[in-house]
């Protein structure tokens, strides 16, 4: 069964081959690697193949291949549908089908196979460098589309490439138009699959010793926030997500039942406006600086009676919010006991030490006000230390952290501190968020990191409320005013885009980082709404995908209205095999005629001849060779004198 | 074909004018003229008494141009030719005497009779355009231009010019035999050289120049320079035509079929102005198969083997 391929030639082989390859290979990250290999080895089977230096596999082997690994793929995701196992069969298909490339066809085939896998790698990524890697890709599958239909151009490198790249710069402004106007789907466009959602960072719904310190390394970005009129300063950039009230001993968790009565918020000062950019993280909430002002809460988002703000479903794109927050606020004045009790619940049993100094305090103290003060002056005196490394913490972790390893980060001393409180019989709990950001100078906006991640306190005293007090910031006040890269100390590990020692790479950063936002909100993020949005703000009113695709219809006619009056545009130079053409047709016509013109007669000396041998035909040959001379050889060709050529030529009857 | 410049009108009325001297040879006379606006030189190869020297004389007077003539003969020294320095006792220093090269045309007569040192000194003033003699370098009068003469090589006690100095010629005709009714109006009519002495001027130096300049700026189309590629290339292919055409040939064969063209009165070069010139620009290029032979039969089989592109 197994034979020799003659198909495709070298030249067009290593243009389609490479162009799989490229094409593959970024799949490669997230495919099982037995299938990666496979694909590859089968590339590299087929490319040596077009050499001669290997047969292709016969039918039975191809049959036991794809079997094998279909059930392979079945095996590996339990499904052959979906986005994972569709792009796995699709890139073993393709592979597959290469080594049964036999002819022309296959061979067109296996491009088009390219084109449409270029679009599944945008499933998994679709920053600008892998945009840029994409439209690499396809230009060199391009090429291989060139070089198959023009064998002639298959010698050099660079002509293929050239006239690849001619193509697609030609096909932009379709690209443009279409990217306009293509009715989007409501979701987000590339999401399509259920299965796009899976392993986003960002806070959770809990939080235990180590939670937030792990979240620490990550320099994904969480959100960006650009300020209408001025920031204020970094210590007061509280971003609030969570408030987490029940604990059972080790955990603090989110209160699911909610609050019995409406929290009441006294503001006071000028409100401060801005917009919120949010990553998507696949879970409701938003993070609005403390407190939001309610009035003014986005569309499709609502504020709990605990002051969190959260959106309606989970946030699985880029999502823009506009928010008002009131940093001058008095909130929950007047909660009554129900809404308390929650707030004073602590286990039974457990950390008996810290109960100790709870009461302990408690019976020194005057006021609850007096009981916050000396806990915090207890944090900044004794030797407590603020690190992204703690020890391990074991079953009664407060006590260890408060009287043994003394050594911890935010949650530790959010979370010991909100203890001790409750011990002492002060209202509290425990918010998460993100506190302070990276302010961005180029497109003068805040970025948020995952490093960012804060927790902090909040405790209840009578007459002023639910007040914010961040134990953090009395042991370690740099990290609130500077942030996290200059509070911890030298020689901790840190992921490289926070560090600040390097000048140059932050600007660098800053510049891209800018870039690449307007890329996510435009380009990625151009969604059913921006769109919408988009014609509205143009005039349009409320576009439906009828409309765009009556849009679509008209640019596309008018884009090639416009391409052909380019190259029908008078003054341009016809192509001269065409005007060679109806100069031949014309000599075939006088050859009938008898008057047939040797190869090497110049048009003159044929016209000449004609007028001697047939005086008759002489002022329509002489016409025809007066214009085919200004044609071919003159400096002033027109389109104009083309058309009157081709039609002396045709009329032409000797 | 296109609007005749006046320009053009004059040079046709020249070629008519040295017609009415050398009768029968209208296409030769044309080829001199468009030797002249492809500022190239002419060589002449013909028997003597054929109208050599008449050509060119009638050529420099209708042209407007200063002519000498150098009588090539086996004692002829290059001092004879470009000049020499004599001693002026008045003024106690060398004084630079021009010789004959110092001219608009110069008429190299029988130039195969001359040794060749003599030979090589012509041939580098006409490659040069200019002469250095005792270290001093002279520019020769624009335009210059050299049409020199040679009979056939069969004669006794000559010196043949070799290929490498015919390649600076730009084009070499032969006269031949006038027809029998130019030469019945040659004999009825009066003397030549009374006639040239009566020609008057039709151009000068300086609107040569300008027509030199004009002809040089003909259009030659991509499709022209096809064809001339693919005449250049079939001579150098199969050993038909000996080593073939140079590029300095290919050159040659363009700014000639260019002048060609501008003589005609035509803006852009046809295949047939290619045709018309390349006997006489390429003929003294091109070998047979087994050395020597007719330089016309050449060009036309190279003219009939090449489809014009």
């Amino acid at each position: 069964m197994a034979r020799h391929s003659s198909f495709p030639p070298l030249p067009a082989a290593h243009w389609l081959f490479a162009g799989i390859a490229l094409v593959i290979a970024p799949h490669a990250a997230h495919l099982p690697v037995w299938l990666s290999a496979l694909a590859f080895a089968m590339i590299a089977w087929r490319w040596t193949a077009a050499s001669g230096r290997l047969p292709l596999p016969g039918k039975w082997i191809l049959m036991l291949l794809l079997a094998g690994s279909a059930a392979g793929i079945l095996l590996e995701y339990r499904t052959l549908f979906g986005r994972d196992a569709g792009v796995a069969m699709l890139t073993l298909m393709l592979a597959l089908k290469l080594l049964e490339m036999r002819g022309y066809r296959d061979a067109m085939l296996t491009v088009f196979l390219g084109y449409f896998l270029v679009i599944t790698n945008f499933f998994y990524a679709q920053e600008i460098p892998f945009a840029v890697y994409l439209f690499a890709v396809v230009l060199v599958l391009t090429a291989a589309l060139v070089v198959l239909n023009h064998p002639a151009s298959a010698g050099q490198w660079r002509r293929p490439l050239k006239f690849s790249a001619q193509l697609l710069l030609q096909a932009a402004p379709l690209m443009l138009l279409f990217f306009l106007l293509f009715p989007r789907t409501g979701g987000p466009l590339w999401g399509m699959p259920s299965d796009a959602f899976s392993a986003k960072t960002g806070l959770s719904e809990n939080m235990s010793p180590g939670s937030i310190s792990q979240l620490v390394q990550s320099d994904a970005i969480a959100f960006r926030a650009e300020f209408a009129s001025v920031a204020p300063p970094p210590s007061r950039l509280y971003w609030r997500a969570l408030v987490l009230e029940n604990f059972d001993g080790r955990n603090w968790s989110r209160n699911r039942g909610g609050y019995a009565a409406e929290t009441t918020i006294e503001t006071t000062g000028t409100p401060v406006s801005y917009t919120l950019t949010v990553e998507p993280h696949d879970k409701p909430w938003v993070f609005a600086l403390e407190v939001p002002d309610p009035l003014t809460v986005p569309q499709d988002t609502r504020l709990t009676r605990d002051l969190q703000l959260l959106a309606n479903k989970p946030v699985q794109r880029l999502t823009r919010y506009t928010l008002t927050s009131y940093l001058d606020y008095r909130i929950g004045r007047d909660a009554g006991p129900g809404q308390l009790r929650n707030a004073l619940f602590l286990p039974r049993n457990g950390n008996p030490q810290a109960r100790e100094l709870a009461r302990r305090v408690r019976d020194e103290a005057g006021s609850d006000a007096d009981v916050v003060a000396r806990i915090l002056a207890l944090f900044r005196e004794q030797d407590y230390a603020y690190t992204l490394t703690p020890p391990l913490l074991g079953q009664d972790g407060v006590d260890e952290f408060l009287f043994k390893t003394r050594k911890g980060f935010c949650e530790h001393y959010a979370g010991a501190f909100t203890f001790l409180m409750r011990a002492a019989g002060v209202p509290a709990r425990i918010v998460t968020g993100y506190q302070g950001g990276e302010f961005n100078p180029v497109g003068s906006y805040f970025i948020v990191r995952q490093s960012d991640a804060h927790a902090w306190s909040e405790v209840w005293l009578q007459g002023r409320g639910w007040v914010r007090v961040d134990p953090t910031a009395a042991v370690s006040s740099t990290r609130i005013e500077n942030g996290i890269a200059s509070a911890l100390p030298a020689g901790e590990p840190l992921p490289f885009l926070v560090r600040t020692d390097m000048e140059w790479l932050k600007h660098l950063r800053q510049g891209w980082d800018a870039v690449s936002t307007y890329w996510d909100l435009w380009v990625v993020g151009f969604d059913q709404e921006e769109q919408i949005g988009l014609f509205a703000r143009l005039g349009f009113g409320i576009v439906s995908w009828r409309e765009l695709v009556w849009g679509m219809a008209i640019g596309l006619g008018l884009l090639l209205a416009a391409i052909a009056a380019f190259v029908f545009r008078p003054g341009r130079r016809p192509a001269p095999d065409k005007v060679q053409a109806l100069y031949l047709k014309f000599c075939a016509k006088l050859e009938k005629a008898g008057l047939a013109r040797p190869p090497s007669e110049g048009p003159l000396d044929f016209a000449e001849r004609v007028r001697w041998q047939r005086p008759e035909l002489a002022a329509g040959t002489d016409a025809v060779v007066h214009l085919y001379i200004q044609l071919r050889y003159g400096a002033r060709a027109s389109s104009e004198i083309y058309g009157e050529f081709a039609s002396l030529v045709r009329n032409f009857k000797p | 074909m296109d609007t005749a410049t006046p320009l053009a009108v004059m040079l046709e009325t020249a070629v008519r004018q040295v017609g009415q001297i050398v009768l029968g040879k209208e296409r030769e006379i044309r080829l001199a003229l468009a030797c002249v606006l492809a500022r190239g030189h002419l060589l002449i190869e013909d028997l003597p008494g054929m109208g050599k020297t008449t050509l060119a004389h009638a050529l420099a007077q209708t042209l407007g141009l200063q002519f000498h003539r150098i009588q090539f003969t086996a004692d002829l020294l290059p001092a004879d030719i470009l000049g020499v320095s004599i001693f002026d006792r008045e003024r106690s220093q060398f004084v630079f005497h021009p010789g004959p090269i110092f001219a608009h045309l110069v008429l190299a007569d029988e130039v195969n009779r001359a040794t060749p040192k003599a030979q090589s000194a012509l041939l580098e003033a006409m490659e040069e355009h200019q002469v250095t003699t005792e270290g001093e370098t002279r520019a020769l009068p624009a335009p210059f231009f050299v049409i020199a003469t040679q009979n056939p090589t069969h004669q006794v006690g000559t010196f043949p010019l070799p290929e490498s100095q015919l390649d600076r010629f730009l084009m070499r005709i032969a006269l031949g035999y006038p027809d029998a009714q130019a030469e019945r109006m040659l004999l009825a009519g009066e003397d030549r050289r009374e006639m040239i002495a009566h020609m008057k001027p039709l151009l000068d130096p300086a609107s040569l120049i300008a027509a030199q300049h004009r002809a040089s700026e003909v259009f030659v189309a991509e499709a022209l320079l096809d064809y001339v590629q693919a005449l250049i290339a079939r001579s150098r292919s199969g050993g038909r035509f000996g080593p073939g055409l140079s590029p300095r040939a290919g050159l040659a064969l363009v700014h000639a079929s260019r002048a060609w063209a501008f003589l005609a009165g035509r803006s852009q070069v046809l295949p047939e102005d290619v045709q018309a010139v390349l006997p006489a620009v390429a003929g003294h290029r091109l070998r047979g198969p087994s050395g020597e032979a007719d330089a016309d039969a050449l060009a036309q089989a190279l003219m009939a083997s090449v489809a014009i592109p």
